[in-house]
């Protein structure tokens, strides 16, 4: 079983592959179609995060187990600009790009755990994870 | 590679089906191709089935919400149908409300919805 991969995203194209893995991968661990719908949003946003606003980067999917829980982790990460301000873009509506503003706080409510990692010009690492219950 | 989304015509309205996974450039090219088919055909009300659709992100709501508004300023309704339980219950976690949208279960009702409405 393949318990680990990912997709580097450099076109806008690269997208649709990750969220279409994403699924993939959401469905071998048993997801249900609530959930594996929440799993392909929230990795169609950060991957079009990535596309946008880093020019390129990587969406990496892992099967975890917590306990006897099953689940899975995204990690978004990038070489781009970093977030200013990790406060502001968690606000919905907050978009510097004429988006609705509702990606990353988006990503929050649908996954379980969210965390951002950022360093001004370095770049930026979301992860974010789901059990399935 | 863009897939183009088929637009049929029926009597005053247009019925659009959705079948693929929706990437941005088929999702912007559509937008476009529906403003010009409106324009050339005088329809005054569009179907828009989403059945087969099984999620939509921040960006795809976003053009069809542009989509709905750019048909209304060019004198059309459209009513939105078939959205799967999953999908609308990403849309409002996702905190997206896809406010003064007329949506119907599907397609029958979608077109009924819309000739009642055109009426009025
Ligand atoms: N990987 C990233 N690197 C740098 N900045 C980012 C990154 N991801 C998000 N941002 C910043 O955070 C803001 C908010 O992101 P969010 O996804 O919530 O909304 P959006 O992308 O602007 O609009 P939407 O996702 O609704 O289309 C973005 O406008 C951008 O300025
Ligand atoms: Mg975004």
């Amino acid at each position: 079983m393949n318990l680990r991969s990912s997709v580097d995203i450099i076109t806008e194209w690269d997208i649709v592959a990750a969220r279409q893995l994403g699924r993939n991968e959401a469905k071998e661990v048993g997801f249900g179609t609530v959930d594996q719908a929440r799993i392909t949003t929230a990795i169609s946003e950060l991957a079009r995060n990535i596309y946008l606003y880093a020019g390129k980067g990587k969406i990496e999917i892992r099967q975890i187990t917590d306990g006897n829980l099953r689940g899975l982790l995204v990690i978004a990460s990038d070489k781009g600009p970093g977030i200013v301000d990790v406060r502001k873009v968690m606000e919905d509506g907050y978009t510097t790009s004429g988006g609705l503003g509702a990606g990353l706080p988006g990503v929050r409510r649908l996954m379980d755990d969210f965390k951002i990692e950022t360093v001004l010009g370095e770049g930026t690492t979301i992860s974010a994870s789901k059990l399935l219950r | 590679m863009i897939t183009r989304i088929p637009i049929l015509k029926l009597r005053d309205c247009l019925i659009v089906s959705i079948q693929w996974e929706l990437d941005d450039q088929t999702a912007l090219s559509f937008q476009e191709d529906l403003l010009e088919k409106l324009h050339t055909t005088s329809a005054r009300g569009v179907v828009l089935d989403l059945t087969p659709i099984d999620f939509i992100d921040s960006f795809i709501a976003k053009v069809l919400g542009d989509v709905i508004n750019m048909s209304g300023l060019m004198g059309a309704k459209v009513v939105i149908t078939g959205i799967q339980p999953a999908v609308a219950i990403t849309l409002i976690e996702l905190g997206i409300r896809l406010e003064n949208v007329v949506t119907a279960l599907d397609l029958e009702n979608g077109l009924e919805k819309l000739e009642r409405e055109l009426e009025d």
